[in-house]
């Protein structure tokens, strides 16, 4: 089972550095979006390095979105999907490989938005592994419950606003964990980062466990 | 509950039953809950929106988790009936939920001096849950076969009745900021006029979901039977077009018999 | 009975295909041919009706069925931003196959060379078809289900597939060729479906024409 979740991981990543899409479309939008939150919030740099982390974990589900959206159309486009389902390997191996694709997109995207977040609101990092610890656990919990919500909303032509509304309150739990790790890592609030995490690993094995289980039977139907 | 086949009402016994005491129920708690009971030293008259608030959120809980298991049901057996189940209770939490927040922040805003509070998890996590369920309803309504509509529905639900626990233990878990009274139903302070008023408040909310409940549930059997009439409709006419000179085989082809 | 979303797009199967049959599906547009080929492929529920290809049953054993099938249908699975040989590759190492098989196959169908680091949607229809029937033989699966397999080929494409047809009829797999280009696949031990309105209404190996199939 790793090594078909492997082989369907390598192959969505081929995928991603074939099409470029990430990087050519996804990556400005999340610059985008930081940028807009900059001039709307019209804001002294103390306001920004305050609402950096929120910023931060907003404008990475929004974008998380988009790359969700992405990995269902791979398969479905051209009925890949059939291939795959007769190809023997298992749905739970399915899942687990473009789960693994999908994190691994987000944490360059992540690692670019933080990096651009550094320099725009002028930030600076008090404590680097509990960004690490909490931006991984997080990264985990959002591609665990993407891939999955990405087939419950895909197939019945709403997709594009249906899986938002399904997806994002599912992770509101995760960013109110990750906000606050963040917040206590930048130094700006007072609060136990390291206890949140005890919040984002529950999340995190919760919705990987539940993405195994079902995810099989979910896309039979599609 | 099941015996609605041929009726197109959805009123029984039962819910006349519950119906009647929901008349003489609801007014009696208002009157205790606004007028009998005393007075709290702390919050004056603004603990009498908690004899509301409480039941109701406890039984939006109560919807939600039902949810929760007509979803494991269905996925387990793969029955209607706990589909129709899953479906009406959410319909009623959400209700039941919104009821919350918005009873919450009524009482909120004299105590706390706030219309909402950002800082209390509770608070905020009720709301997420809310949304969470409005997403399962917008799922709900989404046109696809009965089967695959049922079957994302229930994951959907299980995922969101999971995060539950989250919110329930919100509190007591990891912050300590919450503005949030903490439950006072345990500490056994409450005198007798109070304590009643409570009991009384979750009877008759009690009875108020099992009454939305029943209709609900039934509303929901009905339309999933005129579901199953339409695509028997779209059966019988795929089927005629089978049938209309159906013994047309190419003459040509009588040699490749072997 | 198969739906398809709401549509049934099968109401009535009730069949048994053995080992080493040649069956030919000829139906009118919407009859429900595709389907029929996806049920066999174990990739749709059936919910009721029965039937068995090589002992699979498929109520209730289409996940075991998949392994031994090989499905050419009218979308051609493979991904669009990869390149021929990164399909093949991908795709082969899932049946097992090794490099040499992917090769031989490459240059089978004519893939080799200028075509194998283009990308698939650079190419034309016909070179997909190519590049999906290449797969099908690296499979090598016992039984074969092809959709419309000539649509979109070429004079030199159709020889193809009529090759691989033989081929596989000779090595004693079961084909199922569903087509309304061809009226015979031009053997002995042929067997032809007529597929109508979701229903199979006629088998030739009833010997009798016009056989009502009860849904």
């Amino acid at each position: 089972m790793i090594r078909d979740a492997w082989l369907v991981a390598k192959k969505d990543l081929l995928i991603e550095i074939r099409s470029r899409i990430i990087i050519n479309q996804i990556a400005p939008y999340t610059l985008l979006i930081i940028v807009l939150f900059g001039f709307a919030l019209d804001a002294d740099t103390e306001t920004l390095r305050d609402t950096g982390p929120g910023l931060f974990w907003v404008s990475t589900l929004l974008v998380a979105i988009l790359a969700v959206q992405r990995s269902v159309d791979i398969e479905i486009s051209d009925s890949a999907l059939d291939r795959l389902l007769l190809s023997g390997i298992s749905p739970a191996s399915i899942y687990i490989g473009k789960t693994i694709a999908l994190y691994v997109q987000l944490i360059i995207l992540e690692v670019g938005l933080f990096i651009v977040m550094l320099v725009l609101f002028d930030m600076s990092v008090d404590n680097y592994p509990l960004i690490v610890a909490s931006t991984i656990l997080t990264t985990l919990a959002i591609s665990s419950s993407g891939t999955l919500y990405g087939v419950i909303a895909s197939g019945v032509g709403v997709r594009e606003t249906l899986l938002p509304v399904l997806f994002l309150p599912v992770l509101a739990p995760a960013v109110i964990g990750a906000t606050r790790a963040y917040g206590d890592a930048f130094g700006r609030v007072n609060a136990d980062g390291w206890a949140w995490l005890g919040l984002l690993s529950v999340i995190a094995i919760v919705y990987t466990l539940i993405g195994m289980l079902t995810y099989g039977k979910l896309l039979e139907e599609t | 509950m099941a015996n609605t086949a041929k009726q197109d009402f959805t009123t029984s016994q039962g819910t006349k039953f519950m119906g009647i005491s929901l008349i003489i129920g609801i007014p009696t708690l208002l009157a205790f809950a606004f007028f009998f009971s005393p007075a709290d030293d702390n919050m004056d008259d603004a603990v009498r929106l908690l004899y509301i608030h409480v039941p109701v959120a406890i039984f939006a809980y109560v919807a939600f988790i039902t949810t929760a298991l007509g979803s494991i049901f269905y996925l387990w057996k793969k029955s209607r009936w706990w589909d129709t189940v899953a479906h009406a209770s959410a319909e009623i939490g959400v209700i039941f939920c919104g009821l919350t927040l918005i009873t919450g922040s009524i009482w909120g805003r004299p105590t706390w001096n706030t219309w909402w509070e950002w800082g209390d998890v509770r608070l905020v996590t009720t709301l997420v849950l809310f949304i969470m369920f409005l997403g399962y309803l917008a799922l709900r309504q989404v046109p696809a076969s009965p089967d695959l509509r049922a079957k994302r529905s229930s994951v959907v639900g299980i995922i969101a009745a999971v995060n539950i626990p989250i919110v329930n233990r919100s509190v007591e878990w990891w912050e300590n900021n919450t503005l949030h009274q903490q439950s006072s139903l345990t500490d056994g302070k409450l005198e007798n006029l109070t304590l009643f008023t409570l009991f009384l408040g979750l009877i008759i909310i009690g009875i108020s979901y099992l009454w939305l409940m029943t209709h609900r549930f039934r509303v929901g059997w009905m339309a999933t039977e005129i579901e199953s009439a339409g695509i028997a409709g779209i059966i019988e006419e795929r089927l005629n077009e089978g049938s209309s000179n159906s013994g047309n085989l190419n003459p040509q082809r009588k040699e490749d018999i072997s | 009975m198969v739906f398809l979303g709401q549509f049934p797009a099968l109401t009535g199967v009730t069949m048994k295909i053995s080992q080493g049959e040649i069956v030919l599906i000829k139906g009118p547009n919407g009859a429900g041919k595709s389907t029929l080929l996806h049920l066999c492929a174990g990739l749709l529920p059936m919910r009721k009706g029965s039937g068995t290809i090589l002992d699979f049953d498929l109520l209730t054993q289409r996940m075991e069925l998949r392994a031994h099938v090989g499905l050419l249908a009218h979308r051609t699975g493979l991904y669009s931003d990869l390149t021929v040989k990164e399909n093949l590759k991908f795709w082969a190492t899932t049946y097992g196959a090794s490099d040499a098989e992917i090769d031989s196959a490459m240059e089978v169908f004519g893939l080799a060379g200028r075509l194998e680091s283009v990308q698939v949607q650079n190419l034309s229809e016909g070179q997909r078809r190519r590049t999906s029937l290449a797969l099908l033989l690296i499979k090598r699966p016992s039984i074969w289900l092809l959709d419309e397999p000539y649509a979109g080929l070429d004079d030199n494409g159709r020889g193809l597939v009529n090759s691989c047809i033989s081929q596989a009829a000779e090595a004693g797999s079961t084909v199922l060729i569903a087509s309304h280009e061809i009226s015979s696949i031009g053997s002995k031990r042929e067997r032809t479906l007529q597929v109508k309105g979701g229903r199979i209404v006629a088998d030739s190996q009833d010997g009798k024409e016009g056989h009502h199939y009860d849904p």
